[in-house]
């Protein structure tokens, strides 16, 4: 089987998370290529064909002239498969692609199966194993899921070009809010997620991290509603944390939140539900009613 | 100005889920639907570009499913959305999202929507692709993770959602199709004069049957909860009991408690 790997390059870089691909690619028993619109001076440590698109004529994020790029690679290298992280980059682009081969397309896959590829649904509860039916496939891979794999070496560069033109363009990237709070030096992090059910709660999630002497953290839902400002948000899109203890209080564990801080040292959740997929990486899950336990716990500690 | 949403009916996620007799998705038995919670944001961005525009702009909110997903159209008319359309049906949840996508290109090619809205995926599939093939098989621009979205007539101004939370900024050419991310705005509640008003908005019924061409190109071959690691303790009981043991753990396996 031969894979086609887009990697992902943004503001000048080589993102790391390429390294994913080898890793999952390494566990299909793929032969692999890479494609990258990226540039000389930063090329992945590999050996193997690189097509090289350059990112400054054909921009960071444009989705037309990449697929065009990634087609014209599937094309040159008689791929059966292409694969990207599940990103920003990778999912926007992915179905594309896969359109323009009329191919099927299997989305964030965390493993590779007999009968088909793992993915997640309902939130993280259940799985699904899905298979292709077409002759060739567009995978993309949940982030984290697969180790990176770094083979050492050097590419052998084929150089990629399109003609064109596109209906969208790139303006620029906009910074992250400033974070005013460091979380990822917190050697302890206590997290209100949305079972904490409203804003007049955050003060109980707080007191215990008070307790602790730690830091406050809130999941993705609390932020979006306003409960918590944006600079306590853990996860992809927040910060990645390693803690020496972890709170989860009513987070129910979707995946982005727990790319975030599934690496801590010790993870306590608590959640009435037995089921939710927090208890997945959970070292000790409580199960109860955390608007009774959060308080008796933060009193204890203050004994 | 021509605009289009479309919307999935999803299971509430707070649910426990069950394989089906097929074994190859959920018993929809003790289930509750609502609308997925991308799409309430999809909604509310269109709206507000209807308000934005006035009586040039009408917006069709369209959704695929059985009978029920009815529910879910009425409230995207409270919302504020001008008409729905509902795709007949039962077998919506089986199809893959290469149908899904050609149902929608189907009814919406030769219609002139100038701009089309959807959430960036849905909360139970969560496949993240719909969306852009819709856009690909109607042949518009597109632009996917919207957390920022701006539009005057001719283009839209559309910040993306990056990893590590920085953002991308997109200038798109309409027609366009964009792809709604959690954050985007504040999603209304529909208020009950607006409730009232949908049941007099036009709400169109057509089989699948009339827009259906194509088959499924994956296949799902098994439904089932995750491995648990079983590394991992679980307690129950009352608070105060849970609190000592708590506490008991968190010395003996931490260095945060003395």
């Amino acid at each position: 089987m031969k894979a086609l790997l887009v990697g992902e390059y943004r503001e000048g870089n080589l993102l790391d998370t390429t390294y994913e691909l080898f890793g999952f690619a390494d566990q299909l028993g793929a032969e692999t290529a890479l494609l990258l619109v990226g540039s000389d001076s930063r090329l992945p440590a590999w050996v193997g064909t690189l097509y090289l698109a350059d990112a400054a004529q054909y921009g960071e994020y444009n989705p037309e002239l990449h697929t065009q790029l990634v087609l014209e690679a599937v094309a040159r290298e008689s791929a059966d498969c292409v694969v990207f992280l599940h990103s920003s980059y990778g999912w926007d682009l992915a179905p594309r692609v896969a359109a323009g081969l009329k191919a099927a397309q299997v989305s964030e896959i965390i493993g590779i199966r007999e009968e088909g590829f793992e993915v997640g649904c309902c939130n993280g509860k259940m799985r699904r194993t899905v298979k292709p039916a077409t002759p060739s496939c567009v995978l993309t891979i949940q982030a984290g899921a697969f180790p990176q794999l770094q083979p050492g070496g050097s590419p052998t560069i084929i150089r990629m070009e399109t003609a064109g033109s596109s209906s969208l363009e790139f303006m620029g990237y906009e910074p992250a809010e400033a974070k005013e709070l460091n979380l990822t030096r917190a050697e302890v992090i206590v997290t209100a997620g949305r079972g904490i059910g409203k804003k007049e709660n955050v003060p109980l999630i707080a007191a215990l991290a008070k307790a602790l002497g730690g830091e406050l953290g809130a999941s993705r839902p609390v932020v979006d509603a306003g409960w918590v400002p944006h600079g306590h948000q853990v996860g992809t899109t927040g910060q990645s944390v390693s803690p020496k203890l972890y709170v989860a209080c009513g987070v129910s564990g979707a995946i982005q939140h727990l790319a975030g801080m599934k690496k801590s040292e010790f993870i306590l959740a608590i959640n009435k539900d037995k089921e939710a997929p927090i208890g997945e990486v959970a070292d000790l899950l409580v199960v109860a009613d955390l608007l009774q336990f959060v308080p008796a716990l933060t009193a204890r500690l203050a004994k | 100005m021509k605009i289009l949403v479309c919307i999935k009916q999803v299971p509430d996620l707070e649910s426990r889920f069950k394989p089906n007799g097929s074994k190859l998705w959920y018993d929809e038995a003790d289930l509750a639907f609502r609308m997925n919670e991308y799409d309430e944001y999809a909604v509310e961005q269109a709206v507000r570009l209807r308000e934005q525009l006035g009586d040039a702009a009408d917006v069709t909110v369209l959704s695929i499913g059985p009978d029920r997903v009815g529910e879910a159209l009425k409230k995207a008319m409270a919302m504020g959305c001008d008409r729905a359309v509902h795709i007949a049906d039962p077998d919506a949840l089986l199809r893959d999202p290469w149908q899904i996508a050609s149902i929608i290109a189907s009814f919406a090619g030769g219609r002139g929507f100038d701009l089309i809205f959807t959430g960036m995926q849905s909360q139970d599939r969560g496949s993240a692709q719909v969306g852009v093939l819709v856009a690909e098989l109607l042949g518009i621009s597109c632009s996917t993770t919207l957390v920022g979205f701006a539009c005057d007539g001719e283009y839209v101004i559309a910040k993306r959602e990056l990893e590590g939370g920085i953002k991308g900024v997109v200038k798109l050419r309409l027609p366009a199709l964009v792809t709604c991310q959690l954050g985007l705005n504040v999603p209304r509640y529909p208020t009950l004069p607006n409730i009232m008003k949908a049941k007099r908005k036009e709400l169109l019924v057509i089989p699948v049957a009339e827009l259906l061409a194509t088959g499924p190109v994956a296949a799902t071959v098994s439904f089932h909860p995750p491995m648990r690691k079983g590394s991992g303790m679980v307690l129950e009981g009352d608070v105060s009991t849970l609190v000592e043991q708590v506490i008991g753990i968190l010395k003996e396996k931490t260095a945060v408690l003395r």
